[in-house]
């Protein structure tokens, strides 16, 4: 009997702003503990939350690239339970009114496109961290992140395998990132996803739903829903029920484990923070934001695939990160924009080669778009081959300097002197009388052997096209 | 007698010279040493701060960057944030701590030059109408030692009465400034909701607190809001406009006033002293040229339940920081987390608190939200449009602060409902957010009783100018109990 999968995410993506959500407190990651910490993250007695307005702009921002309602009048509201690394005794959340309405998403998978719904996106504060076993037998709290913006994006339950729910994760991710409003590390936790998942059989109604908590790679997303998609049905099938529950995934056993029972729901009364009045977003502050919105990553891809004759697996490695895509328009900007397949298959292969290689993201390139640019345009005036580039690129790489100053130190300057390269076509034939013998005897693949050996004679600074050229003439004579 | 001087005398003579800032802050320090100890209206006094910023004040006062109320000392509530001074807010779970920063209001005075004298005693977290609930013993009045002097500022209101301050600083969650002023016989405006940053004022009810003056007169009244009113980008209801000059008004003749006066709150369980006190005094208002009309405030008696679910509500979520984890009282010894939270709850606060805790969680639970808290909601909306509409038929409101004069000690606390009731004419006003003042009218069995002024928003100039224009006809305002002229 078959089954149904039924997912649903959400998404905290921390936002990308300077300060705090409701203080001018640092969110700078990785401080000493509670060094970003101000009076008003601390629940000081007598302080005040104010909004730090960049939060709002992040939030419209993403609304607009999701085709979602906004929340013309927001609400903060507070959502009180106890816990250690909760300063103030309740987190400030919006519940009524969001930022975000009703949006959606249309993700890629095998080919098809599905349009994914957005319940919902709200802003709210994180909580700050514990820290167990730093003094022992004792909890220290860390509260640099207490007030850290968040965005909580949720998704409605229309995701029905593992892969589409990792498409989705990722194409939320690559959205936020495009948008700048998150710097989409997960590693720090910038970007967290929690899956919702239960099974059911067709037709029948919501099965009870397991929620998998922040796991840092999509990879282990895809593995920990499937095994809990497979828990799930071997349980039911097996005559057990599912319980609401959260679960913990283990990449080393690639299981998942209660956490802790639903059960007993919190009751968290809601309501709204008297200290914060309702924010109220115009026409004026949507318009101020789209303005300043990038284009995004869907609508890039579609350019440059029509307009810019690119491949669409090109087209999606230079728009995986807004930073990628920025570095490719600035080099298509430095070299005049004559060849993008050019601009981007150097990107595509050597420079994301390397920088894979080396760890690095694209932003932290050690060879800038102008000096990638300076190297390509050597190769389209002729001065190197590609070849040679080749040898430019690594020198580059390894900081030695420009694309014009490595071809000058190396001699690099291809070979055009016509005579030059005669006389070692000529070389190269009077060598190589059996091989000369076979080309004229209808073997015309022995010119790539001729071609060969002229360019190692010219240690590849010949220029090939000359060398193709002279090769002809002579053995056709 | 340097404390019988008005504040404006004292003024004066600060900046001829003939008095120090030292000297008066000295004089009222040694008066507090003397008579503090019987009132337990201060918590703490800080003797050598007060003298530190008497002697800047003398700097500037020579130096000619002296403004009015320069040299002048003044006490603050223990609900205010004070940089490096216990700040309880009369509260075991508040006994260590030490502010690391000044309310706004605490740092506005400071730049205008007043020394602090120290911090007076409330009710605890301000909730109470008699200052009895402070963990540090109760407040006495100063017109009868064996009465409350009301609250929750009743320390504040005590020490202006007994002039162990010549002013203070109070906050008004539901009558809290002006129910003490009107048992003490002292003059106390609550301002319009947003006119005062709360700034490192300890929460009580965010919705509803509000700090204002505590004086003798209305015209010091008016120079102290002057100097602790002004836009604060550190609370986001402080509302971001131009503040008035507060005393600019306080000539203006009273000729043509339309004073509205509600049937409903001369009704039952008035003291019929008070009343007559209150109508008397609103006879002589009219014999400055004012006329009066009546007005209906149909929805008086909602106000108080509306306020008694809301401001706990808020106060529920507001005290959850106490929780013994970073800062204030902790329990010995606890066996676990969850022993830390309720021990240190428990035996921090005292039994008001606990009760409003238990009764604002209450009303904010699953279930009974829609019934209580947005209820309340919606009543409070009802109870601010009544005073909307009267404010259309005349100029401000005037009726009594609170149905009888200060009570006995310990009379109303087995009765929480009949100590709530103390307020049933101060709360609707915080419910609309409007600006309130009690100023002395008289006596009722020996006891002081205020005149209720209210009006609409931003009337605070005008309700001044009332209180002044009164203050030139009448002497309540300068009587002062035997034992403390």
């Amino acid at each position: 009997m078959s089954w149904e999968v039924v997912i649903g995410l959400e998404i905290h993506a921390q936002l990308t702003t300077k300060s705090k959500i409701f203080s001018g407190a640092s969110i700078a990651y990785g401080a000493a503990p509670n060094s970003q910490a101000c009076a008003v993250d601390l629940g000081m007695p007598g302080m005040l939350p104010v909004v730090n307005h960049a939060v709002i702009d992040k939030g419209i921002a993403l609304g607009l690239a999701l085709n979602a309602e906004l929340g013309k009048k927001q609400v903060f509201d507070r959502k009180n339970y106890f816990y250690p690394d909760l300063p103030k005794g309740y987190q400030t959340t919006q519940m009524d009114y969001p930022i975000v309405g009703k949006g959606y998403l249309d993700i890629e998978v095998d080919g098809e496109t599905k349009r994914v719904g957005v319940t919902r996106a709200h802003l709210e504060e994180d909580a700050g961290k514990s820290n167990h076993g730093i003094v022992p037998g004792m909890t220290g709290i860390d509260l640099n992140r207490a007030g850290t913006p968040l965005l909580e994006i949720v998704s409605e339950p229309d995701l029905s395998s593992a892969q589409e729910a990792v498409a989705y994760a990722r194409k939320m991710h690559e959205l936020v990132t495009f948008l700048g409003i998150c710097d989409g590390n997960m590693q720090e936790g910038s970007f967290r996803v929690d899956s919702n998942v239960s099974v059911r059989r067709p037709g029948e109604p919501l099965g009870t739903r397991a929620e998998l908590k922040n796991i840092n790679s999509f990879r282990f997303i895809e593995k920990a829903i499937e095994f809990e998609i497979e828990r799930q049905i071997d349980l039911i099938e097996s005559g057990g029920k599912v319980v609401q529950e959260t679960r913990l995934y283990d990449s080393e056993t690639n299981t998942t484990r209660s956490m802790r029972t639903k059960e007993e729901a919190n009751d968290y009364r809601y309501f709204p923070c008297p200290d914060l009045l309702p924010v109220r977003i115009t026409d004026e502050d949507i318009d101020a934001v789209r303005a300043t919105m990038p284009e995004l990553p869907d609508a890039k891809r579609a350019r440059y695939v029509a307009d810019l004759g690119l491949s669409e697996y090109d087209a999606g490695v230079l728009t995986s990160s807004r930073a990628m895509a920025e570095y490719f328009e600035a080099l298509l900007e430095h070299t005049g924009g004559k060849d993008a397949k050019v601009c981007a298959n150097w990107i595509t292969s050597d420079l994301a080669g390397a920088l894979n290689k080396a760890g690095l993201d694209i932003a932290d390139s050690p060879i800038s778009e102008q000096m990638l640019a300076g190297m390509i345009n050597r190769i389209q005036d002729d001065t190197i081959s590609g070849k040679i580039a080749k040898q430019v690129f690594d020198a580059m790489w390894k900081g030695e300097g420009s694309a014009d100053e490595i071809i000058e130190a190396k001699g690099l300057k291809q070979i055009t002197d016509t005579g030059a390269i005669e006389a070692m076509v000529d070389e190269v034939l009077a060598n190589n009388p059996s091989q000369v013998e076979a080309y004229k005897g209808g073997q015309e693949k022995m010119m790539g052997y001729f071609v060969g050996q002229v360019m190692k004679a010219s240690g590849g600074q010949a220029n090939p096209g000359q060398v193709n050229k002279l090769l002809k003439e002579k053995l056709n004579s | 007698m340097l404390h019988t001087l008005s504040v404006k005398q004292m003024s004066e003579k600060l900046h001829a010279g003939e008095i120090s800032s030292v000297e008066l802050t000295q004089h009222y320090l040694d008066r507090i040493s003397q008579f503090d100890p019987e009132l337990n209206a201060y918590v703490t006094v800080t003797p050598e701060l007060a003298l530190e910023m008497a002697r800047e004040a003398d700097e500037r006062l020579k130096n000619g960057s002296a403004g009015v109320l320069t040299g002048i000392p003044v006490a603050h509530k223990d609900i205010f944030c004070t940089d490096g001074v216990k700040t309880s807010c009369s509260s075991k779970m508040l006994d260590n701590f030490i502010a690391p920063y000044d309310a706004h209001v605490v740092a506005l005075l400071k730049k205008a030059g007043m020394p602090i004298l120290g911090k007076t005693n409330m009710d605890e977290f301000a909730m109470g109408s008699s200052s009895e609930s402070s963990y540090y013993g109760p407040t006495k009045n100063p017109w009868d030692l064996n009465a409350v002097p009301g609250g929750s500022s009743g320390g504040a209101a005590a020490v202006i009465a007994a002039n162990l301050a010549p002013m203070a600083t109070g906050t008004d969650t539901g009558g809290s400034i002006r129910q003490p002023a009107s048992f003490c016989g002292i003059t106390g405006i609550k301002p319009t909701y947003g006119t005062v940053s709360r700034f490192g004022i300890i929460a009580y009810a965010s919705s509803f607190d509000q700090a204002g003056p505590m004086t003798r007169s209305a015209e010091e009244s008016a120079w102290m809001l002057n100097a602790m009113s002004a836009f604060d980008q550190r609370d986001s209801t402080c509302l971001e406009m131009e503040r008035p000059d507060f005393a600019a008004n306080l000539g203006d003749s009273l000729q043509g006033l339309k004073v509205g006066v509600p049937a409903e709150y001369f009704g039952d369980g008035l003291d019929p002293e008070v009343e007559k006190v209150v109508k008397d005094a609103i006879a002589e208002i009219e014999k400055l040229g004012a006329t009066t009309v009546p007005v209906s405030l149909p929805n008086k008696d909602l106000a108080v339940p509306s306020y008694y679910v809301l401001a706990p509500a808020e106060a529920s979520s507001n005290l959850s920081r106490y929780d013994g984890v970073r800062f204030g009282y902790r329990c010995e010894n606890p066996a676990d987390l969850q022993d830390l939270y309720k021990r240190s709850r428990a035996e921090g606060f005292g039994a008001e608190v606990k009760r409003r805790i238990m009764v604002g969680a209450y009303a904010l639970s699953a279930g009974y939200y829609d019934a209580y808290y947005l209820k309340a909601q919606r009543l409070r909306r009802m109870v601010r449009d009544d005073f909307t509409n009267a404010f259309e038929q005349c100029d401000v409101i005037m009726g009594p602060v609170a149905p009888t004069p200060a009570f006995n000690i310990g009379e109303k606390t087995d009765d929480p409902t009949s100590m709530y009731l103390a307020d049933l004419y101060t709360i609707p006003v915080n419910l609309g957010g409007f600006p309130g003042m009690s100023v002395p009218a008289g006596f009722a069995n020996g006891r002081p009783v205020g005149l209720h002024i209210v009006g609409p928003y931003f009337s605070e100039a005008k309700l001044l100018n009332i209180g002044h224009q009164f203050q030139q006809v009448t002497d309540w305002h300068k009587q002062t109990p035997a034992q403390y002229q």
